[in-house]
């Protein structure tokens, strides 16, 4: 995929448009004791139409849980700790009530999720699965479509879509699986497309083959996607702009080649050095990350991160850096950054 | 709703190694055909009086297969017409439980929180009498019909199903597919009746058979007790009843709809429990 051409355009198209989803001071805190569960601790990000958000993290660090409260997907009691405000395309979210917000979903913004073995119903047909959101939300009848799903499998490359679309889940492969999952997330042509770990479950080459598919799909709709991985290879080719996630918090957002090329926060820069593929030389890197990420319960008065960083002085330890803007397009939140 | 190919060839081999179950499936498949076409099958009128020929034994007479009862009524039709009945109680009721069952355990167990305490204390509370209590209790108020029994015995036994009901959802809310279906705006009475009760069939259908035959049985009972379905229609429950004044003297009479009810509950608990081994979820959910 040419990239460098997509980030060109949309570098051009940022200055004049407003974002599509805006996240706020996104919060999760359970309440527990002796101190909340931190889970989500104040996320904010905007994604534009057509650009690619790549959210990375470790295991744990609350990418899906973003995902799930962004969605509104979360069940109680979890939903009810849920603040912070989340706008599409000007709509305010979480105040929408549940019967508004689901005639939102699968139309306005889906998602896509990591497993494709579990996520399609056992006793159905791919193809009825496929058809339900457009008799959902477009109104069409079920021969209209049953046509329409066989034109997504194709569009989301399945050779033989009539065939595939009478199959029951357990007869198709991983990749088949999430291509029809693919598929059924932008029947409807959604503005927004929330990916969480579409890959993870997948082999490496089927995994290229998918993220392949989401750029293509992303040129043709338009669509914005938020990807959230913990593979940063996968961010490095198919995402436009990239926000690191450590323990609940975004701690840097760049765009990708800058973040590639020279990460700020110390974060950043040890998670970067665990992909073999890049080169070690040209980063000023940690080897790799002592420690472990505290969990959500024991979070420390300063940074998160601060317990495992070398460059952590007194003041990371009492004070929460805040996200800032350290240039144009690259937030960061650090007391004592990396150079470029 | 269709299953698998694959999937439903192998729950169908399954079911034909069982053997039991073959014999419960056939001994089922002969009684419903026999209800079917009993006004066919049916030698004589099962109501017609002959007070001539009462009390005649089975095979004693050519014209009265399986003898006559006190009022010289042919017994073979009347097993044949009783047993179209007691079918049909029994399918009604049976339908009848499952319906209000399943209703309830995908209520309880898809809703959660207020909504399921609520619903299982009142299955709690329903439990703690017992069925033949409040069967009678209704039959006070109720007049006794082939409907109005059916419905009773079917609205008195559905807690055992809105159990297992709600303990198969509580398992399948937690499944992936069940959030894929809200992301793309699915409602929860969608969810509920659409993405979450067909997984559920196959506990649902081994229950349906087991309450055919235990509301076949339910209806003699009542009958025994005088609410059941009242002469001279006959089923096999109120057969049951007149026999019993004559029991010493001649048994059959009493013999012939026993064997026809213990035919019946056997045949659908041996074909339940062979659709319980063979529609097993362990072997079904596999790729
Ligand atoms: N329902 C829940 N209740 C309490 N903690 C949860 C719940 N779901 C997830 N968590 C915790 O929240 C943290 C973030 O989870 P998650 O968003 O799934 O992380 P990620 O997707 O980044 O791997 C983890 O520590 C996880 O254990
Ligand atoms: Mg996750």
């Amino acid at each position: 995929m040419n990239f460098a051409a997509a980030l060109a355009r949309i570098d051009t198209a940022a200055v004049t448009q407003a974002p599509l989803l805006s996240v706020r001071s996104l919060q999760l805190h359970l309440p527990s004791s002796p101190q909340p569960l931190r889970l989500v601790d104040g996320v904010s990000f905007d994604l534009r139409r057509g650009e690619t958000l790549g959210l990375v993290g470790e295991s744990g660090s609350g990418k899906t849980l973003t995902a799930l409260s962004i969605m509104r997907l979360l069940e109680p009691p979890l939903s009810g700790c849920v603040h912070g405000e989340v706008a599409l395309d000007g709509v305010e979210l979480m105040s929408l009530p549940e019967s508004e917000m689901s005639a939102l979903r699968g139309r306005a913004l889906s998602m896509v999720f990591q497993e494709p073995m579990t996520s399609l119903n056992p006793v159905m047909t791919v193809g009825q699965q496929i058809a339900e959101p457009s008799m959902r939300h477009l109104g069409l009848g079920a021969a209209a479509a049953g046509a329409r799903a066989e034109e997504m499998l194709r569009l989301v490359g399945i050779p033989d879509p009539a065939r595939v679309a009478a199959s029951h889940p357990h007869l198709l492969s991983g990749g088949m699986r999430q291509r029809a999952m693919i598929a059924m997330a932008i029947a409807c042509r959604p503005a927004l497309l929330v990916a969480d770990e579409p890959t993870t479950a997948l082999d490496v080459t089927v995994q290229a083959q998918i993220l392949e598919l989401l750029g293509e799909l992303q040129r043709e709709l338009g669509s914005a996607i938020l990807l959230i991985t913990h593979d940063l290879a996968v961010i490095a080719e198919n995402a436009h702009r990239v926000a690191v996630m450590y323990a609940g918090r975004i701690v840097e957002e760049a765009p990708v080649d800058l973040l590639f090329a020279g990460a700020r926060h110390p974060y950043s820069r040890g998670l970067l050095a665990s992909i073999p593929r890049i080169e070690r030389a040209r980063l000023d890197i940690l080897p790799e990350i002592p420690g472990v990420v505290p969990g959500p319960g024991e979070r420390p008065a300063g940074c998160s991160f601060a317990l495992r960083c070398a460059r952590a002085s007194a003041r990371c330890h009492a004070e929460v850096p805040p996200l800032a803007a350290a240039a144009p397009g690259r937030r960061l939140a650090c007391w004592n950054p990396l150079d470029g | 709703m269709s299953k698998p190919a694959a999937a439903s060839g192998r729950v169908w081999r399954r079911f034909l190694h069982h053997r039991i179950a073959c014999v419960g499936g056939i001994v089922v498949a002969l009684l419903l055909s026999a209800a079917l076409f009993a006004p066919v099958l049916a030698p004589r009128d099962p109501t017609f009086l002959d007070t001539s020929v009462r009390f005649l034994a089975p095979f004693a007479d050519s014209r009265f297969l399986l003898g006559t009862d006190e009022l010289g009524r042919d017994t073979l039709s009347r097993l044949l017409h009783g047993g179209r009945v007691s079918l049909t109680v029994g399918l009604v009721a049976m339908a009848t439980t499952v319906l209000t069952g399943a209703v309830i355990g995908i209520t309880a167990g898809y809703l959660g929180s207020l909504t399921d305490t609520l619903l299982m204390r009142f299955v709690d509370t329903m439990l703690c009498f017992p069925q033949v209590f409040l069967l009678l209790v209704v039959a006070a108020f109720v007049p006794p019909t082939l409907l109005s029994i059916s419905l009773v015995i079917g609205l008195t036994s559905w807690m055992e199903v809105s159990r297992i009901v709600r303990a198969e959802i509580l398992n399948l809310k937690e499944q992936d597919f069940v959030a894929a279906a809200r992301a793309l705006g699915a409602s929860r009475a969608r969810i509920m009746f659409r993405e979450l009760l067909p997984n559920a069939a196959a506990p649902i259908l081994v229950a349906a058979t087991l309450k055919v035959a235990s509301a076949v049985l339910m209806e003699s009972y009542i009958s025994y007790l005088g609410y059941g379905v009242q002469p001279p229609l006959a089923s096999w429950g109120n057969m049951l009843t007149n026999a019993q004044g004559y029991f010493n003297t001649v048994p059959w009479l009493a013999v012939l709809p026993g064997v026809a009810i213990t035919a019946t509950v056997m045949g659908f608990n041996f074909l339940g429990d062979g659709l319980r081994d063979a529609l097993d979820p362990r072997l079904r959910m596999g790729p």
